[in-house]
């Protein structure tokens, strides 16, 4: 059982940046009922900048965040506001076609501007580990990626469970005509929440990017990652936003133990298979 | 206009696409009264309501708050100078508690400081809301959502309440006692508009009465003048 324990870590720190990569995804649907295909490429996106920032000013990826999230704030809610509000209504399709739009737009831009050469975001934590005792060592950088996932994610749940603008978000989402009688304005507040969403996309862009490599097509990549989180977490839940993000990570480096490297993937996706099959609303999800 | 009303509504036309809804309404509203708007489905009641909230913009006409114009504002215009709806349907938002429901409510800036406030009034007006606080909204019975729905728009400090079709689907009981605060608002000085189909009651509780037909005003007057044979006749448009 050499290592057994050492990948159960692993899978738990990873598991907290898959659900900081999925939380955005999940909370706007919850809200806006919209499946923002565009998600995974907007990490990609705040990646990229991240990368041109941090070689500019000769600064940490993670300082990059400093700048990066109001800038992901401010795309997500031009994006809602001016594009998604657009379309919205009964039919779930002409905003889906228009987040798919984008996504072919900003993959595209990304392989224009920035090559299709693969990038990391280096930095000295890349290689920096810690010592638990036993076998166990701590990969700085997993710690790091399941620190900020964790903080957001917490930051996110109190923001929309205890502010005016985090509470009439929800109303608006449960009912919105009434929420317009208590004098929210919808239009602002759907995009706040895309603001929000995309700025979380950004965050998981920036870890993502100083944990793997990434290329302007990587996008679609997270964006399954994020549909399997959140199809086995529940959508709407953060709470299972967060067990989904663990459980699919676990399943993917206990299956890579088992079967092999290869099977990594296939690992996770039969696990998501087996939640759909017994509770297709997901563990936390609402039935 | 009389110098002390509180709403104006001057000949407004209000249309769904080419379907012309309401046909030059015109109705006052003087400040502390309470007035019933009366007609059946489909006679343009919850249209009326839902164009001096500002939900719908007529496409004709003026209605003016305090000598202010209203007509053209948004909803979240409307409720920030004091005028609040209590929805056909309650409407409470399912799946916020009961306390976060009435935190809605004040949810615009003016009404915000004085949320504690407001809060314990209404807990002190209905104490079945305080008792449940804490429970999602959804798993309230109808007449405790209804008095949900009537706290909530309080919460924004209304000087006009708008209370569409509040008796629907509740038991006498509970309709009574829904009425008899809806008395006891009035007294504190609010201005109430009531729309309902029951015309019994509707009359009874009012100061003065306008019945509509096919979005027209077919009889307007004081309680006491409209016999309950008149209002039948407007009513069904015999």
């Amino acid at each position: 059982m050499e290592g057994l324990a050492q990948d159960i870590l692993n899978g738990l720190l990873l598991g907290g940046l898959y659900a900081i990569v999925a939380i955005g995804l999940s909370t706007i649907f919850g809200i806006v009922r919209l499946v923002n295909l565009a998600h995974g490429d907007l990490m990609i996106l705040a990646a990229y900048l991240s990368l041109f920032m941090a070689a500019a000013l000769g600064i940490s990826p993670l300082l990059t965040l400093v700048a990066i999230i109001p800038i992901m704030f401010a795309i997500g809610y031009i994006l809602q506001r001016f594009l998604l509000n657009r379309v919205l209504g009964e039919e779930m399709e002409p905003p889906l076609l228009v987040a798919f739009g984008v996504s072919i737009i900003l993959q595209n831009f990304m392989l224009m501007t920035f090559t299709p050469d693969a990038r990391s975001l280096m930095s000295d934590l890349s290689l920096m580990t810690f010592a638990l005792g036993g076998n166990l060592s701590v990969p700085v950088l997993y710690l790091i990626d399941f620190c900020i996932a964790s903080a957001v994610i917490v930051g996110q749940h109190y923001f929309l469970q205890y502010t005016y603008m985090g509470r009439g978000i929800r109303a608006a989402s449960d009912d919105k005509y009434a929420a317009k009688l208590m004098g929210v304005n919808t239009q602002n507040t759907y995009a706040v929440a895309m603001g929000i969403a995309i700025m979380t996309a950004g965050v998981a862009g920036v870890l993502v990017g100083m944990t793997f490599t990434f290329y302007p097509h990587s996008g679609p990549q997270y964006l399954i990652i994020a549909f399997g989180v959140v199809v086995i977490g529940g959508l709407g839940s953060m709470k299972g936003t967060f067990f989904g993000g663990l459980i699919l990570a676990l399943a993917q480096i206990l299956g890579a133990r088992v079967f092999g490297p290869g099977y990594q993937l296939l690992c996770g996706y039969v696990v998501l298979l087996i939640v759909l099959a017994i509770r297709p609303q997901g563990i936390l999800g609402r039935g | 206009m009389q110098d002390n009303s509180a709403l104006n509504v001057n000949g407004i036309n209000v249309f769904y696409d080419d379907f012309h809804a309401l046909w030059d309404i015109s109705l006052e509203v003087g400040q502390g009264e309470i007035v019933s708007i009366i007609g059946s489905n489909g006679s343009g009641k919850s249209t009326l309501l839902n164009a001096i909230a500002g939900q719908l913009i007529p496409r004709t006409g003026v209605i003016s708050y305090f000598g202010e114009t209203i007509s053209g504002l948004p909803p979240h215009e409307t409720v920030a100078r004091g005028m609040a709806l209590v929805p056909e349907g309650r409407r409470v938002f399912p799946r916020l508690t009961v306390f976060e429901n009435l935190f809605m409510g004040s949810y615009p800036s003016k009404a915000r400081k004085n949320r504690e406030h407001s809060l314990k009034n209404i807990y002190e007006l209905f104490p079945r809301l305080e008792e449940r606080q804490n429970q999602m909204a959804d798993t309230l019975s109808g007449g405790e959502q209804q008095m949900l729905a009537i706290g909530r728009a309080l919460m924004s400090e209304p000087k006009v309440l708008l209370c569409d079709e509040i008796s629907l689907g509740l038991a006498p009981i509970v309709i009574k006692g829904i009425y008899q605060k809806i008395k006891h608002i009035n007294e504190l000085g609010l201005t109430i508009i009531l729309v309902e189909q029951d015309i019994t009651r509707s009359l009874k509780a009012a100061d003065r009465a306008y019945i509509l037909l096919e979005g027209k005003v077919v009889l307007a007057g004081k309680p006491s003048i409209l016999t309950e044979e008149r209002v039948k006749k407007a009513y069904f448009g015999i």
